[in-house]
């Protein structure tokens, strides 16, 4: 059984306990624990289930690389699944539940699949589920998703909040241990701006574990001495617990800070996304360990030796009383020696190596009275839910046993592989190093940023260094070349010297026994977590998945949640072998981002509810609100669709604000309408480029409605044009169209019409505009008092400064109702105030405030076409029978020659036309008129559609306009229009223009 | 996540700072124009593997438009300048000539 | 071809699974065939399939230059629909979704598709009577689709947030036949087909050159030695350019990055396909749990098959506003893919002006889902000289001005 070991475990406090919860139960541990250390040291082993076969699986890592221990943790709005325990720090209170079973983990029902594992090779789903086909989304896809997953879905928002943090240095160091803190010395010294990342709570990495002499001191001690010394330097900025998650193009790198994932009862945000520009970037990342290819592999007790090691030495937590431990390097021996230190007994290690003289650890070990067994390996472990034993078998063999050891775990390590993610993720090459078995970082194939030159170069481990002292030699360099990079003088210090321990090469071993047979294979776990075993990528090489990505898409190995970190080079060590090939011509897969798994929550950042994408407001926008503002969503900003007064729904509130503009007078907050103004002598020709209609003959004090195309033809904006004087025009643009108008202006000056001299700035914000409409509008106006606002001063399509009720203000004659219509700016700061007055006086003259709905009726009664509406990207002004708008006098304006191309000269286009029911009611929006028969590929054959449609409350019926095959040469026909209610309406070609046809009311 | 300088403001920022405008120094062909030359104009592209010339615009800086020259495959930039001028500037040409010697792209190289 | 079934699982059990043969076979290429695809994709590989399964045209090969499913049919974000506004989109997607519907059938492989349903929200006034036009538009093309309000959007996706707050759903455009697949298994399942028919489908075969006699194609040299055809189809998503200029044509089409991301796995949380499209984000869960999102392009050209992280953050933002409950999920893995888009964002199924060469290209962000359609399609075009549905998606619609427009319904805000 795992337990705690009376002393010991440098990381933990053994005086300050620590009460936490596992499926219910309150277990004890200690500060400085993680929660897979707490679990071992309550003997809790078993931690969960596996994805396909619902295998027990038990902690086999102590960090980022666990597959199997991953929890459930929290309730409620902290609640999240997948946490992995091995990197959970321990805190007061912690709950956390297994995942993957039903309806316990000691007893799960879907251990089933176990048992039929030989029917559920790699790629069966692919093979079966076939007929009959409706039983693939009724019942086998339910069984399925139901079966897969791993953690619960969370149920409720989220209650914690998460911050960005933009951070520029001259070289950043991912990686606290040794090695980093050397790159990081070693580039400090030279002046360089240097980032620190260690994604542990705790400097140092693995070397306090491993132990080593740095120049005369124990490497601990080395570790605090540099710490303390970077920590002094103004130029070094160091961060616990942060992850350098991904490598992007151009120095850009992810760090991902965990503030108080370990002390949730702290103020503040929970992550921080860290989000830098760096000149340089060291990964220092180290290597993991690799396991090995037996039967039994996944029986929990089998564990990584290094994760036995850390167990032992960092946490004082035994992970079993007697440990076999199985290698094929030298480093295990470290392990053996952990165990024998703190008391405990190690049977046997097995080595699948045949040395020819002992390494200074084999003699160490045997010295400690520990049996050793050369060119042996585990035929297979016993045992269920936990470790009994292992049967022992020649290496070289097919796995006959020649004794069963007892004992409750197994420390088994097949050798380390650098962790070469992050050089990787920007596309960073790798060579093989057959040494040590293992892809490190191709020094001259390193990433390329802005300037050609590469920009990540790895150290220690990382780099493929493994001895203490070519680490420290590695790193101090790696230091210096980045401060190089980045401008800044080498520095003259030399690198720090450990004492070297000679080292007996490793031998790759990815199988064993070597000669192991199909039912042992069947057996040796590759990928724990999607349960992948040496069998199944051999079944994708023999059915030809042969490109390393088809084997992984095939056998899912590498797909779970660690990304392959266990499981990807033994795999590829498999396939090659099974495609006779040496292991570098199958090649990796991708290594892409994040390193490990990051919270969507940090990449949102804060930009969420209110603020997640900023409402834009009017000046009127809380009067609005106040007054029963049903708000529509318009670009970015939010304007009323109609004010509903209590009583009322949405359509009477329409139907009211609408009449009344026709009846008496409305007031409209027009201020999202786009306001650009355009100045220069060449602006009246800008213009005329711009406009398909002639700008530069308006004369000033004068209004002109113009139409925008795009270079493409389509019309893309509309508006009306004030000319300010001889250089100034005030464009006015529909309300998303503002941003990109402007855009649009400033594009084809800068860029094609470069020398003409003319400058634009958009002015929306800068005013606030209130539309002043209807019958009474004169009057209301008048009452306010101030300039002269009769026909005969400020007529139809004209515009005068002035002043009214106090107000500085320029007013427009212009109208998109059809009534008498006044369009008010004044500065935006008095837009509120002026609203007010405007109400006030407007009370003796049955004023209402209406929205765009109203706005919508009131145009489409004239027959006015809208942006969006009537058009949507496809339509030309010729479609809208706006040939009149289009001048015959320029030579040139955008979309003129698109205009010229066959399809648009087409006379079979769909025109604009107005539509009327037969029976007065309102057509359904966006339909279809149909015509006879069907096209080549079956589908009906249609001859219009509806653009605009609306109850009309001044004409009490329906009305609307629509795109009809030559419709203005048919008027009177009917049409039928086929709904999505199963109903067919019928509706007359009429006019578009429903309401005052001559236009007398907007010109009194 | 590319970085580029602004020619017109010398800043030099954040790819999410500016705008991309697609290909640079394309003629416009306007009225009396071919249907060929008005199509290639409008729709033919070179989106070449390697060096590309394009349109950038400092959109949440100084507003201004300005061509980039740029590697597709390693996103290299080998240098930016201002959108006013109907060709890239000799000495960038040169300087991409060292680094990807016999590249060439639309009429350029 | 052994058939796949559960007895066979059962027989293979029996001896540990030594009798699978080879998916599909591994050949070296002959010196000619009648057709030559270049680009054993998804659109590649379903086109060499209805050519010999609808025109028994079998002297094909499938020439590609990695593996076999590895561009961008193996990283797209799986998702089927036809819900297109445009009668010529509408035709060749429904095509393409109704093929999805047997395909696994057809192939004899389990491609999984889940016709699980796919919802595109409504969260504007204008987004609103931009889906209705699509559904009566729909209703006419044949294409079964809904437009549904609020209240069972929430139904079919309790862990939609539906109020807000910045912008509620006013509706949604449901297809309850649209869903997923398994992308992989597509291009596996046609692959096997296509090999059991006698086609060659050649990997690790780059197409270096392509050869012609005045304006008529007559083969192309690969890395693997000259081949000869008669015919030649370009399906090669993310280089159409660079093939094209190889024949001697230039397409109207720009070269970028596509990313998408996924979270850790969960239990089923999610029976449909989301996507919302004021806020750009979609989102449908895997089989196996995990939630599967699609982000945006890169506005640059690019080749890199990475993309830029803000877009990444964008498109998490946005579904954290929609799905409040990814907040506390973790994202696995992202990647990124190279799409063609072309001048008016449809794909071109044309001839080309090298007579005996066609070209399929410019899918854009959406080909997964029309990888069977187009591939009928395409074979027609190939075999017959002309498809119905790929009329409207010739290359020469770009020099007359009749574009295929689908992004009208996202027109501008008034």
């Amino acid at each position: 059984m795992s337990t705690r070991l009376a002393s010991g475990g440098r990381l933990v406090d053994q005086g300050q306990p620590i009460n936490f919860s596992f499926n219910g139960n309150t277990l004890k541990g200690y500060a400085g624990d993680t929660l897979a250390s707490a679990l071992l040291a309550n003997d809790q082993m078993l931690v969960g289930r596996s994805f396909k076969y619902h295998r027990p699986r038990g902690i086999v890592a102590s960090g980022v690389e666990e597959p199997n221990a991953l929890v459930n943790l929290g309730s409620g709005g902290t609640f999240e699944p997948n946490q992995r325990a091995t990197t959970t720090e321990l805190f007061d209170g912690l709950q956390a539940t297994s995942q993957n079973h039903w309806p316990s983990l000691e007893f799960d029902v879907g251990a089933i699949n176990a048992k039929l594992a030989r029917f559920m090779p790699a790629g069966f789903y692919y093979k079966m589920f076939i007929h009959p086909r409706p039983l693939w989304k009724h019942v086998y896809e339910p069984f399925i998703r139901q079966a897969a997953g791993l953690g619960k879905a969370p149920k409720v928002r989220d209650e914690d909040t998460y911050e960005h943090f933009y951070a520029f240095c001259d070289v950043l160091v991912v990686g606290g241990g040794m090695a980093g803190l050397t790159a990081a010395k070693s580039a400090a010294a030279s002046g360089a701006q240097v980032l620190v990342f260690e994604q542990t709570a705790h400097w140092g990495g693995r070397a306090p574990v491993d132990g080593g002499i740095v120049d005369g001191t124990p490497v601990d001690k080395v570790v605090d001495k540099l710490v303390s010394e970077l920590s002094d330097m103004p130029n070094v900025t160091m961060r616990l617990r942060t992850m350098g998650a991904g490598v992007y193009d151009h120095g850009y790198v992810l760090g991902y800070e965990q503030l108080r994932d370990h002390a949730p009862k702290a103020q503040g945000p929970r992550h921080r996304l860290w989000r830098i520009r760096a000149g340089h970037v060291i990964t220092a990342t180290g290597a993991l360990e690799r396991p090995l290819s037996f039967a039994g592999n996944d029986i929990p007790g089998v564990m990584l030796a290094s994760a036995v090691r850390d167990y032992v030495v960092n946490y004082g937590v035994s992970p079993g009383d007697r440990t076999v431990v199985v290698t094929n390097n030298d480093d295990a021996y470290r392990t053996a020696l952990a165990i024998k230190h703190a008391g405990l007994s190690v049977p046997v290690i097995l080595d699948a190596r045949v040395p020819e003289t002992d390494s200074p650890l084999m003699t160490a070990a045997k010295d400690a009275g520990i049996r050793v067994l050369m060119g042996h390996g585990v035929a297979k472990v016993l045992g269920g839910k936990r470790v009994t034993g292992v049967a022992v078998c020649a290496q070289a063999g097919e796995g006959a046993i020649l004794e069963e050891i007892e004992c409750d775990t197994v420390a088994m390590s097949g050798g380390w592989s650098p962790v070469v993610h992050l050089w990787s993720h920007c596309g960073g090459k790798l060579s093989w190093d057959n040494d040590f078995a293992m892809f490190r970082p191709d020094v001259d194939k390193a990433p390329t940023g802005q300037d050609g030159s590469g920009f990540v170069s790895a150290a220690g481990a990382a780099n493929g260094h493994f001895g203490l002292s070519e680490v420290l030699s590695d790193a101090h360099a790696s230091g210096g070349t980045a401060a190089k990079a980045t401008g800044h003088a080498k520095s003259r210090r030399k690198a720090p010297k450990a004492e070297s321990v000679d080292e007996a090469p490793m031998a790759p071993v990815w199988l064993m026994p070597q000669g192991a047979g199909v039912t042992l294979r069947g057996k040796a776990w590759l990928d724990y977590q999607n349960d992948v075993k040496v069998s199944d990528v051999q079944l994708a090489a023999q059915e030809g998945f042969e490109s390393v990505e088809h084997a992984k898409r095939y056998t899912t190995l590498g797909m779970a949640t660690d990304q392959g970190k266990l499981s990807n080079i033994n795999g590829l060590a498999i396939l090659s072998d099974a495609l006779d090939q040496p292991i570098p011509q199958t090649g990796t897969t991708t290594f892409r981002p994040p390193y490990t798994p990051i919270s969507m929550g940090a990449i949102g950042g804060e930009a969420r509810g209110e603020v997640f994408q900023p409402v834009r407001r009017t000046a009127m926008y809380d009067w609005h609100e106040a007054n029963g503002a049903d708000w529509e969503p318009v670009g970015q900003w939010r304007r009323p669709l109609a004010y509903v007064q209590p009583g009322e729904n949405l359509h009477d509130a329409v139907m009211r604000e609408t009449k009344n503009v026709r009846e008496n007078l409305g007031l409209l907050d027009a201020s999202t309408l786009g306001k650009i103004i355009v100045k220069g002598p060449d602006a009246g020709r800008f213009l005329d480029m711009l406009y398909t209609n002639m700008m530069s003959t308006l004369k000033p004090g004068k209004c002109r409605y113009g139409l925008m195309c795009g270079e493409n033809g389509f019309l893309i904006d509309d508006g009306v044009v004030a000319r300010i004087d001889e250089d100034t025009f005030l464009c006015h643009t529909t309300t998303g169209g503002a941003e990109h108008i402007h855009g649009h202006m400033e594009e084809w000056l800068q860029t094609e019409w470069w020398d003409w001299k003319v400058y634009v700035a958009n002015v929306t914000e800068q005013y606030a505009q209130i539309a002043v409409v209807g019958p009474k509008a004169r009057a209301a106006l008048e009452a306010l008092g101030g300039m002269d606002v009769s026909q005969e001063e400020l007529g139809f399509m004209e515009w005068a400064d002035g002043s009214i009720g106090g107000f500085d203000v320029r007013v427009y004659r212009i109208s998109f109702s059809g009534e008498l219509s006044y369009e008010i700016a004044v500065k935006a700061s008095e837009g509120q105030a002026f609203w007010d007055a405007l109400m006030a006086v407007g009370a003796a003259h049955d004023v209402m405030p209406y929205g765009t709905e109203a706005l919508h009726i009131l145009r489409a009664e004239k027959g006015f076409i809208m942006i969006g509406d009537e058009t949507d990207g496809t339509v030309i002004p010729q479609d809208l029978g706006l040939h009149w708008a289009l001048s015959k006098k320029k030579e040139d304006y955008l979309g003129k020659r698109a205009h010229l191309r066959t399809h648009m000269a087409d006379p079979t286009r769909w025109k604009l036309v107005g539509l009327e029911t037969t029976d007065g009611s309102v057509l359904p929006d966006g339909a279809y008129a149909v015509a006879e028969g069907t096209n080549d590929n079956g589908q009906r054959n249609v001859q219009g559609r509806v653009t605009s449609t609306y109850h009309s409350p001044n004409l009490d019926k329906g009305i609307a306009m629509g795109l009809i095959l030559n419709g203005p040469d048919r008027m009177g026909e009917v049409l039928e229009f086929p709904g999505t209610d199963g109903k067919t309406h019928s509706a007359r070609i009429v006019s578009p223009v429903f309401y005052d046809p001559e236009g007398e009311k907007q010109n009194v | 996540m590319l970085i580029l300088t602004c020619p017109c403001c010398g800043q030099t920022g954040e790819e999410s700072e500016f705008h991309g405008g697609g290909e640079a120094h394309l003629k416009r062909f306007g009225p009396g124009s071919s249907d060929a030359d008005f199509e290639g104009y409008m729709f033919m592209r070179e989106n070449p593997k390697g060096v590309h010339f394009e349109r950038w615009r400092h959109a949440y800086g100084c507003g201004k438009w300005f061509h980039a020259a740029r590697c597709t495959m390693t996103l290299e930039v080998f240098g930016t300048y201002p959108a006013q001028t109907t060709e890239p500037p000799k000495e960038l040409r040169d300087k991409i000539s060292k680094k990807r010697p016999g590249w060439s792209w639309g009429a350029f190289s | 071809m052994k058939r796949y079934s559960a007895f066979a699982i059962a027989r293979e059990a029996a001896r540990y699974h030594s009798g699978w043969e080879r998916a599909w076979r591994a050949p070296e290429p002959k010196s000619k065939y009648d057709v030559i695809i270049i680009g054993a994709g998804g659109h590649g590989l379903a086109t060499a399939y209805h050519l010999g399964k609808n025109f028994g045209i079998t002297n094909v090969a499938i020439l590609e230059k990695g593996w076999l499913g590895g561009g961008n049919t193996g990283r797209n974000t799986t998702i089927i629909r036809s819900n297109y506004l445009q009668d010529p989109s509408a035709a060749i997607y429904e095509k393409s979704r109704s093929l999805y519907e047997t395909m696994s059938q057809d192939l004899n492989y389990n491609v999984m598709f889940s016709p699980r349903g796919v919802m595109m929200l409504a969260q504007t006034q204008h987004e609103v009577r931009g889906y209705q036009r699509t559904a009566h538009a729909n209703a006419l093309q044949g294409v079964t689709t809904e437009f549904i309000g609020p209240k069972r959007v929430k139904e079919l996706c309790p862990i939609i947030d539906i109020d807000g707050p910045r912008y509620p759903v006013l509706g949604a455009l449901w297809q309850a036949r649209g869903g997923t697949a398994r992308h992989d298994a597509v291009a596996w399942g046609y692959a096997r087909a296509c090999s059991d028919m006698g086609m060659d489908v050649i990997q690790k075969c780059e197409v270096t050159a392509i050869r012609r006699e005045g304006d008529k194609v007559v083969g192309v040299d690969t890395s693997k030695g000259p081949i000869d055809c008669a015919k030649l189809g370009i399906v090669v998503a993310g280089h159409s350019g660079d093939v094209a200029n190889m024949a001697g044509f230039r397409l109207p089409i720009e070269s970028v990055a596509l990313q998408a991301l996924v979270s850790e796995p969960i239990k089923p949380c999610m029976d449909v396909v989301v996507m919302a499209n004021t806020v750009h984000g979609y989102m449908s869960q895997s089989d196996k749990g995990e939630m599967v999102i699609g982000g945006g392009t890169d506005g640059y050209n690019n080749y890199t098959q990475r993309g830029s992280f803000h877009h990444i953050e964008e498109t998490v933002r946005a579904l954290i506003e929609t799905f409040p409950m990814i907040s506390r999920l973790k994202m696995l893995r992202q990647w990124g893919g190279i799409v063609d888009v072309t001048g008016d964002r449809s794909p071109i199924l044309s001839k080309t002006p090298v007579e005996g060469v066609f070209i399929n290209c410019g899918w854009g962000t959406g080909g997964f889902k029309a990888i069977p359609g187009s591939g009928w399609a395409m074979a027609e075009l190939m075999a017959k000289g002309r498809s119905p549905l790929t009329d409207e998606f010739s290359l020469d619609r770009f020099r007359a001005g009749k574009f295929i427009d689908e992004s009208v319904a996202a027109g501008v805000a008034h």
